[in-house]
């Protein structure tokens, strides 16, 4: 079964585009068939983060308007097996994406993927309710900071009232809480909501925390999905949060801070 | 982060109160957000059965959800019009 997994939040800058290419890429690596899709028209940002930006020749628009088909679309990732990207478009307006051609475009990845990554624009208008209209899971994607927070609350409450699960009543999607951007020194000096208390006030499962590193800036710019670097920080914690997501046992990583009690009592 | 330090920040915690007022503007908004969803609707269903026996108008019904504690109140006012008593 095919599964369609909408990565949101609301709130713009708090790392969806980062998670959905971390997330696809990781879910590849293990073999399964993936495809990540951008809903961010006009703001096309998913291919140059997967470093694929030069191959865009046609885009989720075309396919919806049957200017081109999804085989042309669909681009083929150079360093793993069964990971695709389906591109925004760059020039049309935010309308374009038609619930009824979103409908049919993810019908037809359906038949072909075992997971479908829906990487939202920030806001709740249209593209952001495209996104999440036909998800059968969701991952919040949320910063240790206020605005984040009741964004991502807000968004909640979307997923519950304004998406198909919804409205046909049929089984809500699933959700996980994704903590991005997280310094546990910060927690510990008591001026960053800890993980557990972001946890608290929007009470869904907590998928993982992703440590702030300056790994994800580095990767960006090389085109390189986060999880492909391996041995760091943030590559780790993107993987682990695969394996969660995948039902295997994997104790949270990376959220409390590395020095022990003694060194934070005596000074740096 | 020296000893001092420690303690003092620990005075000063600012992610306490974000959490205290996340945790307030959060229980607000969503019980807002849940009425905001069926309210309408009730009430047009609401003003259609009514208008099976009594002829009022859109203004004269009045829905409205009041949280009290830990229980809420759905208060209902409608308006009969004047003729309608008398008869
Ligand atoms: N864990 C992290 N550590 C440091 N920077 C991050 C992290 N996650 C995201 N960023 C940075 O935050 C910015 C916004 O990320 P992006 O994934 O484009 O967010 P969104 O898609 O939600 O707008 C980017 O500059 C990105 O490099
Ligand atoms: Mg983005």
């Amino acid at each position: 079964m095919s599964k369609i997994i909408a990565v949101t939040s609301g709130k713009g800058g708090v790392g969806k585009t980062t998670t959905s290419a971390a997330f696809a890429t990781g879910l590849a690596l293990r073999g399964y068939k993936t495809v990540v899709i951008d809903f961010d028209v006009g703001l096309r940002n998913l291919d140059l983060i997967m470093g694929c930006e030069r191959r865009v020749v046609y885009d989720f628009v075309n396919v919806i308007n049957g200017e081109g088909n999804l085989n042309q679309a669909l681009i083929k990732d150079k360093r793993v097996e069964s990971l695709y990207i389906l591109p925004a478009s760059q020039t049309r307006d935010k309308d374009a994406l038609s619930q009824e051609g979103v409908e049919q475009v993810l019908a037809e990845l359906r038949d072909r993927f075992d997971y479908i990554i829906c990487d939202s624009p920030a806001g709740i208008e249209h593209g952001a309710i495209m996104a999440m209209y036909y998800a059968d899971e969701a991952i919040i994607v949320t910063n240790p900071e206020v605005s984040s927070v009741r964004d991502s609350d807000r968004v909640i409450g979307l997923l519950s009232s304004k998406t198909a699960r919804a409205i046909e009543g049929k089984a809500p999607i699933k959700e996980h809480l994704l903590i991005t951007r997280y310094l546990p020194k910060r927690v510990n000096q008591g001026d960053m909501l800890s993980a557990a208390d972001v946890q608290d006030i929007l009470a869904i499962p907590l998928l993982g925390v992703i440590p702030e590193s300056s790994v994800v800036l580095q990767s960006s710019n090389a085109g390189t999905p986060v999880s492909l670097e391996s041995n760091t920080d943030a590559g780790q914690a993107y993987l682990d949060i695969v394996s969660r997501f995948l039902g295997e046992d994997c104790p949270m990583r990376f959220v409390n801070d590395k020095k022990g009690l003694l060194s934070r009592l005596f000074g740096n | 982060m020296s000893f001092f330090d420690y303690f003092r920040s620990s005075q000063q915690n600012t992610a306490a109160i974000a959490k205290e007022r996340l945790q307030i503007i959060v229980a607000h908004e969503r019980g807002r957000e849940a009425h905001l969803d069926y309210l309408p609707v009730l009430q047009r269903e609401l003003l259609e059965v009514i208008r099976k026996y009594v002829a009022i108008d859109d203004e004269q019904i009045k829905i409205n959800v009041d949280k009290d504690g830990d229980y809420e109140v759905l208060e209902l006012n409608i308006t009969l019009p004047e003729a309608e008593k008398a008869r």
